[in-house]
């Protein structure tokens, strides 16, 4: 006898297991933002001198650039998480090894978007 | 492998180059993820002032690094290229095999031309250098 309902059991274990049109939709909304953002990340690191530390800090904390790139990073690691977590889904098998990765995911994403984020705006706010 | 009949899966299906596509599209989008660690480590060694940011500039400068770092671009390309092209599937367009295989050609020369662009701003300093 156990204290679970036979529904508890076998919620969120079908193929979807809960989260995919979320997932599907974040994908998407992700991707649109992620248009201009990396585009003036590209276009703005091809007209830097990228071996300069003074124009490069200059840059990193001059106008909105310190907003801008902290919601290029944040949108590129959520965006980064959910494709790196589609293909764990399809290519590593066995629930431990398949959690494990997952987990993996998750914290090795937003520990570097953390990071990068510190980093815009210790430039940003202190000087480097 | 369970014993039970599975629905068809990739290897039973006539290779088509638009399958090439998607799987690039992938296999792009894990490179980038890797790069987000080396743009975090930019960034990081930047805020860390001066010698730190010599030291980066350093190992960027490489050449297993400088080819590294033009694979990562080539990569940006494609994948932003083929998730515009992705986004307008999804949108419902777009999704007849003659549609297909004209937007697929039509990715791979934006990404060459694209390309063939940042490299001659990185190599022929015009404004700034790498």
């Amino acid at each position: 006898m156990s204290l679970r309902t036979p529904m508890s059991r076998v919620l969120g274990s079908g193929p979807a297991r809960g989260g995919a049109v979320h997932h599907w939709w974040v994908q998407r909304l992700t991707s649109i933002a992620l248009v201009p953002l990396t585009l003036w990340l590209l276009l703005s690191l091809l007209s830097l001198s990228l071996a300069d530390h003074a124009a490069v800090t200059h840059w990193i904390g001059s106008n909105l650039n310190p907003l801008w790139l902290t919601l290029t990073v944040a949108v590129m690691a959520w965006h980064s998480v959910l494709g790196v977590q589609v293909v764990i889904e399809d290519y590593v098998h066995g629930a431990a090894a398949k959690t494990f990765a997952l987990f993996l995911n998750q914290f090795v994403h937003w520990l570097s978007a953390a990071v990068a984020v510190y980093a815009v705006l210790h430039i940003a706010f202190r000087g480097a | 492998m369970p014993a039970r009949p599975l629905s068809p899966h990739l290897s039973v299906y006539r290779f088509a180059y638009t399958m090439a596509l998607s799987i690039t599209h992938r296999f792009t989008g894990m490179a980038l993820a890797l790069g987000l660690l080396v743009l975090t480590a930019w960034l990081l060694a930047a805020s860390n002032g001066a010698a730190s940011y010599a030291v980066a500039v350093g190992v960027f400068s490489h050449w297993i690094f400088r080819v590294l770092l033009i694979g990562w671009l080539t990569a940006f390309l494609y994948h932003f290229a083929a998730g515009i092209r992705h986004l307008v599937f999804d949108a419902g367009f777009g999704l007849e095999k003659a549609q297909a295989r004209r937007s697929a050609t039509l990715v791979i020369l934006a990404v060459l031309v694209a390309l063939a662009a940042c490299l001659y701003v990185i190599f022929c300093p015009v404004g700034g250098a790498a």
